[in-house]
């Protein structure tokens, strides 16, 4: 395999209310879900989340978790119907998960669309601030992941694997891979320690947070590689590899990187291609030594007692992608591929010369040259409030107030996706995986899906007693190639659901 | 697609830079230096007109409960 796999991401955004720190957020979270599905004409009794196939507390490593021994916050397939969840026409999922409203994107099969999908989320949370703005004072949403006083909410990828990978091999590779992909993936942020109790500034929004190498939680105890096994797809097939170190990232070139990379090292685990040990002797506090360290020299110490940096570290995964790649593929890469690596290469050469030349690619880089510039011109330290605002504001989803939105409208940042790109993934589903099938139930038959989830789209057909569910367990099943033809020609659920039994691709089951 | 300004880089090691400019003698490097000043000058005073006027109190109102 190449950078193209089937991968997402979800993103749960910072929310607050300007001047009351003490609004609910589980509530604002709602009526931010409610206020965007609702200007989409999607009505809360349609159109919900179907749970059948939700699995949270299965393990990757072979064990399931008690419910009653889970802490509340795992318990994330339980309906509560004061939770608002929709799903959108673009196959994406928008729900309040915890205290936060969150966008999952649509399944799609490259990074390049990762960003596309991921950068559309973000102006859907725009749109809904807009629209909450009506009423003073509104609700604010912010793309980072942590408040910087004790809290952080997840920026999460999701890559399908084979499940014939044993999981043992995945920790191994990319372990090391993670305390090191953060000098190319980190968006920056004032003040170090999980509740900012040192002044300072670090690469990464997350890495303080996290306290063990493997494990099943999200919420408490954070793990580098988290074990979560809910394929949402065929069990005896696929793994969905559930990545919750990651930041939210603004700049493409970051973006691209962080899901570009993490899917070629997943394929040469899969393939069986590292033959060398990089593991990383305490992972776990080199993690947050690295993110301590602007300037990049941090030194991580390997088992075999390999001293070398996070991006020396990266340059070895980078040579052993060229390496693989090229045994498997030659010259004949796809362009995605081409893309990731060559974006790879430059990131990489320019954080070796000067941390400050990747300020066009790098989140952290970016931010820490404007926030020295206030240090700069204005005499402040680290503890000033200023800093710690235009950390906090750089993420804010308003064009006119968000300040990575301002930099990057003048230029600021290398741009791989445009505008108009995700405008469109906005509204149209990725063509080549079941979120288009997903999509375009939604958009057509809004009034007769009762439900939709990642593996299923629930029809309430007029006239009929029972409600059919459509299992889509294959995520490259569903595509605009298999199915467009046969939603074009069906005006309604009624026949599309005649023509798939006939066409027998996907047989409709009874549901209750 | 990735913009005109990157090279195909080489894999480093301890060779010289390889990259389309040359190290840049010193008068040169200030004289980039203060043009990066003006530049981030310039990027301040937009970001003044945005900012949250009173830091202090922004900073204490942004409270979040944990997530994921």
């Amino acid at each position: 395999m190449t950078v193209r796999r089937v991968m997402g991401i979800e993103t749960e955004y910072g929310i607050s209310v300007p001047g009351d720190p003490a609004a609910n957020p589980m509530l604002l979270s709602g009526q931010v879900v409610n206020a965007y599905a609702s200007a989409q004409g999607i009505r809360a009794a349609h159109a919900s989340w179907d749970y059948a196939d939700e699995a949270p507390l299965r393990d990757a490593r072979g064990f399931e978790v008690g419910r009653a021994f889970a802490d509340a916050s795992q318990l994330t397939d339980e309906e509560d119907p004061t939770l608002a969840n929709v799903v959108l026409t673009n196959g994406a999922r928008l729900y309040v998960d915890h205290a936060h409203p969150e966008y999952s994107s649509p399944e799609v099969t490259s990074p390049r669309a990762a960003v596309a999908w991921d950068r559309a989320g973000e102006l859907i949370m725009a749109e809904s601030v807009r629209r909450l703005s009506q009423v003073p004072p509104g609700v604010n949403l912010y793309k980072n992941n942590t408040d910087g006083k004790g809290q952080s909410y997840g920026t999460h990828e999701n890559y399908l694997m084979r499940r014939e990978t044993p999981f043992t091999d995945i920790v191994r590779h990319l372990v090391p891979f993670f305390v090191a992909r953060q000098v190319m993936t980190g968006s920056g942020r004032v003040g170090i320690g999980v509740d900012s109790r040192n002044h300072g500034f670090q690469l990464s929004q997350r890495s303080d947070f996290f306290e063990v190498e493997v494990g099943l939680e999200t919420t408490l105890k954070r793990p580098i590689i988290n074990t979560r096994d809910e394929p949402h797809a065929v069990a005896d097939l696929y793994r969905r590899l559930h990545v919750i170190i990651g930041d939210a990232n603004h700049c493409d070139v970051a973006n691209l990187l962080k899901l570009g990379t993490t899917s070629l090292v997943l394929a040469m685990v899969e393939d069986r291609a590292i033959d060398v040990d990089l593991t990383v002797v305490r992972p776990v506090s080199t993690l947050q030594a690295v993110s301590h360290d602007p300037t990049c020299r941090q030194l991580v110490e390997l088992r075999d007692g390999t001293k070398l940096t996070a991006v020396q570290l990266l340059w070895r995964y980078h040579e052993l992608a060229e390496r693989y790649l090229q045994d498997r593929y030659g010259a004949e890469r796809d362009d995605d591929t081409v893309e990731v690596m060559r974006w790879w290469a430059t990131v990489l050469d320019k954080l070796e010369r000067d941390p400050a030349e990747a300020a066009r690619e790098v989140d952290w880089v970016g931010k820490q040259q404007v926030l020295q510039g206030y240090i700069d011109r204005d005499g402040l330290d680290w503890s000033d409030p200023r800093l710690r605002a235009v950390d906090i504001q750089w993420s804010d989803v308003r064009p006119d107030k968000g300040i990575f939105h301002r930099l990057r409208r003048a230029g600021r940042f290398e741009e791989l996706v445009s505008d108009a790109q995700v405008l469109e993934a906005v509204h149209q589903p990725p063509e080549d995986t079941r979120a288009y099938f997903r999509g375009k139930c939604l958009e057509k038959y809004p009034d007769q899906i009762a439900a939709a989830s990642w593996d299923s789209v629930i029809f309430d057909v007029p006239g009929q007693a029972s409600l059919q569910r459509v299992p889509m367990l294959e995520p490259l099943r569903g595509t605009r190639a298999s199915v467009g033809g046969l939603l074009d020609r069906s005006p309604d659920a009624a026949t599309l659901l005649r023509e798939l039994a006939s066409a027998s691709r996907q047989v409709p089951t009874r549901v209750e | 697609m990735p913009s005109q300004e990157q090279s195909r880089p080489q894999r480093r090691d301890d060779a010289p830079d390889e990259g389309p400019e040359p190290t840049p003698a010193a008068p040169e490097a200030s004289a980039r230096k203060e043009n990066l000043d003006s530049d981030i000058d310039s990027v301040l005073d937009e970001i003044d007109g945005v900012l949250e006027s009173n830091a202090e109190e922004f900073v204490r109102g942004f409270v979040q409960k944990g997530g994921q």
